[in-house]
């Protein structure tokens, strides 16, 4: 929708018309970088985004490279964090298992967010009987703890990181579903939507055209800490070896391999887990950062 | 002036069920605006002059009573009937902070008219049409691209107007259009209305709440009290022979800039009753200097036509 827009902006556009496009945006990356951790955060991001992008060029050694001549050897110029019980270079597994968990946390929480978003967005606005009967399912959905939510799917199912990222997008369905509803409620009784109603707009072109954009801001910072816990979270199920199997570099399947030589190979735990913390602490510090920018309540 | 009746209507009553009772917000009202004209209806806040006038746009639903528009029903109207009815009917809304939504540039919200209905096949007519009416509310071209949030309130309110009337309605309900805004910007936007009037034969419901504001633009002025109407007539004759105590007291209200001219003014004690289920008697007994013991109590006094088009609803109106 956003490039729609602009395509309109630029077949009408004179030059001071084009300059105010862009204010909006300036105005919020200048709310943006007011915080510091907020800037730190999106830092942190793209470096993790870089290596996942370029993980092909950054690792030295393929992430499946056996070796067993070099079996649990620490750090090293060769190893930057050693290898694992197989020969495997450490290193390149991590930056290789960044791929992994952003893609299954970004998609997990994409899914939830378009799933979560439309039932919100429908519950919200038609409010009523709708509505009580949408929130007593999601009630119910809620009062189950999401790891269990998302052990009990995957066992189910069978473990693989498509049903991870399944079961992790139907643990956040009902969490995206109640902050949508909060904001398509309150969206729902400003006057610019009796003004369109007047207009004679539908329901659908209100619901997507009018509340939805203003409802969006929420969902973008609700999403990113999201994404934080969904890789938590699937590391999680990979620990306890219900998702990625091997020999799939993913942190956590990392995590629980290692835990078996703690005592003699640290490093085949500690650098994954700091990845995982890396990427977490990323994100939750962009989602408080955004959540600053994006709501004007806290303008100042 | 034409006779022709554009808008009717008839014992309009909305009743919102609060936790506290029964809240007549409009209770039986009558009246009728004539092509062309404009009725100005105020009353203090409450008074369920707002309510009348969202009734009216379908944005809210009568408890009983009928609105004809062009002789029919619109509150009968099926899905097809309404969505060109409300290309007749059109409102402006009082808060021009509010009423325009915060993610559309000026070009989108004015387009967004177009769209609904489908009017233009081509997006270059359409464009150039939007254009056209930001030229005739007094827009710049060179906001086209603005959002609501860079404009001020004057501004808005005219892009409000733009929509308004961008699908050359009959009918529009202006809801308090300049109180929000400020005393220097008021006459502007008031100037623009009028010239809008003139030029697309509009009718127009002016809803204020300030008489000085209704009287500049109003053929005939309504006087809302709790949810009733009060007295009806003429614009001069309201200023010269109000009939209805609470017009009276209106009245005297309005600031005069004469310094030497001795105001007798009407300062009115106690409260607005509340619209709550009301007594039986006339809405305004409570406060009323002239109430006549006990008929002013137990009695609603009912709308008569006390001299030709001069409509009044109290026991002591000849």
């Amino acid at each position: 929708m956003a490039a729609k827009t602009s395509d309109q902006a630029v077949a009408m556009t004179t030059p001071a018309a084009k300059k105010k496009k862009r204010s909006q945006r300036a105005e919020l990356w200048r709310r943006f970088k007011k915080s510091k951790t907020a800037l730190i955060g999106l830092g942190l991001l793209a470096l993790v985004l870089v290596t996942a992008i370029f993980a092909n060029q950054i690792a030295p050694h393929p992430y499946d490279g056996m070796n067993l001549m070099v079996r649990r050897q620490p750090p090293s110029a060769e190893y930057l964090m050693g290898t694992d019980h197989m020969g495997r270079c450490v290193f390149s597994r991590v930056v290789y298992g960044t791929r992994i968990s952003l893609v299954v946390g970004f998609f997990a929480v994409l899914l939830s967010a378009i799933a979560g978003g439309t039932i919100g967005a429908i519950s919200g606005f038609y409010g009523d009987k709708v509505d009580n009967f949408i929130m007593r399912i999601i009630d119910v959905v809620l009062s189950i703890p999401p790891i269990l939510l998302a052990i009990a799917i995957v066992s189910a199912f069978g473990g693989s990181l498509v049903n991870v990222m399944i079961a992790i997008a139907i643990g956040y369905t009902p969490r995206f579903a109640r902050v949508v509803r909060g904001s398509v409620m309150t969206i729902k009784e400003d006057e610019f939507i009796d003004a369109a109603r007047v207009l004679g707009a539908s329901d659908y072109r209100i619901i997507t055209k009018h509340i939805m954009p203003n409802a969006l801001a929420p969902v973008i910072v609700q999403g990113t800490l999201f994404v934080a816990m969904a890789i938590l979270q699937a590391a999680g199920l990979s620990f306890i070896g219900l998702g990625a199997q091997p020999p799939t570099p993913e942190w956590g399947a990392m995590l629980s391999t290692g835990q078996n030589y703690i005592r003699d190979a640290w490093w085949m735990s500690v650098f994954p887990g700091l990845a995982i913390a890396f990427t977490v602490l990323s994100l939750n510090l962009l989602g408080d950062g955004l959540r600053d920018a994006l709501d004007p309540r806290l303008k100042t | 002036m034409m006779e022709e009746k554009l808008l009717e209507v008839e014992n309009l009553q909305k009743i919102f069920n609060t936790p506290r009772g029964a809240l007549h917000a409009v209770d039986n009202i009558n009246f009728f605006v004539r092509k062309g004209e404009t009725l100005g209806l105020v009353g203090e806040s409450g008074c369920g002059k707002s309510t009348t006038g969202r009734m009216i746009v379908r944005l809210t639903q009568p408890t009983s009573g009928r609105i004809m528009f062009q002789g029919q029903d619109i509150h009968i109207l099926n899905k097809k009937q309404l969505k060109e009815t409300r290309k007749n009917i059109q409102m402006v809304f009082q808060d021009p902070f509010s009423s325009l939504n915060p993610r559309m540039s000026v070009s989108d919200l004015i387009k967004e008219t177009f769209d609904i209905h489908k009017v233009y096949r081509k997006d270059k007519e359409r464009d150039e049409r939007v254009l056209e009416i930001m030229n005739v509310v007094g827009l710049s071209p060179r906001l086209v691209n603005s959002y609501p949030h860079e404009l001020d309130g004057g501004r808005r309110q005219r892009v409000g107007i733009a929509r308004a009337i961008a699908l050359n309605p009959k009918c529009i309900v202006l809801d308090e259009p300049v109180s929000a805004l400020d005393v220097s910007v008021q006459a502007q936007i008031l100037n623009l209305l009028d010239r809008l009037q003139d030029e697309f034969k509009l009718t127009y419901l002016f809803i204020a709440h300030d008489l000085s504001v209704v009287k500049h633009v109003s053929d005939r002025i309504a006087v809302m009290y709790v949810g009733k109407m009060v007295e009806l007539t003429d614009y001069k004759t309201i200023f010269k022979e109000p009939l209805h105590p609470y017009s009276r007291a209106l009245i005297s209200a309005i600031p005069t800039p004469n310094l030497k001219k001795k105001k007798d003014r009407i300062i009115l004690e106690g409260d607005v009753p509340s619209p709550i289920n009301p007594g039986p008697g006339c809405r305004f007994y409570p406060r009323c200097r002239e109430r006549i013991d006990p008929i002013c109590k137990e009695t609603e006094p009912e709308m008569r036509e006390v001299k030709p088009g001069h409509f009044v609803a109290c026991h002591r109106a000849e």
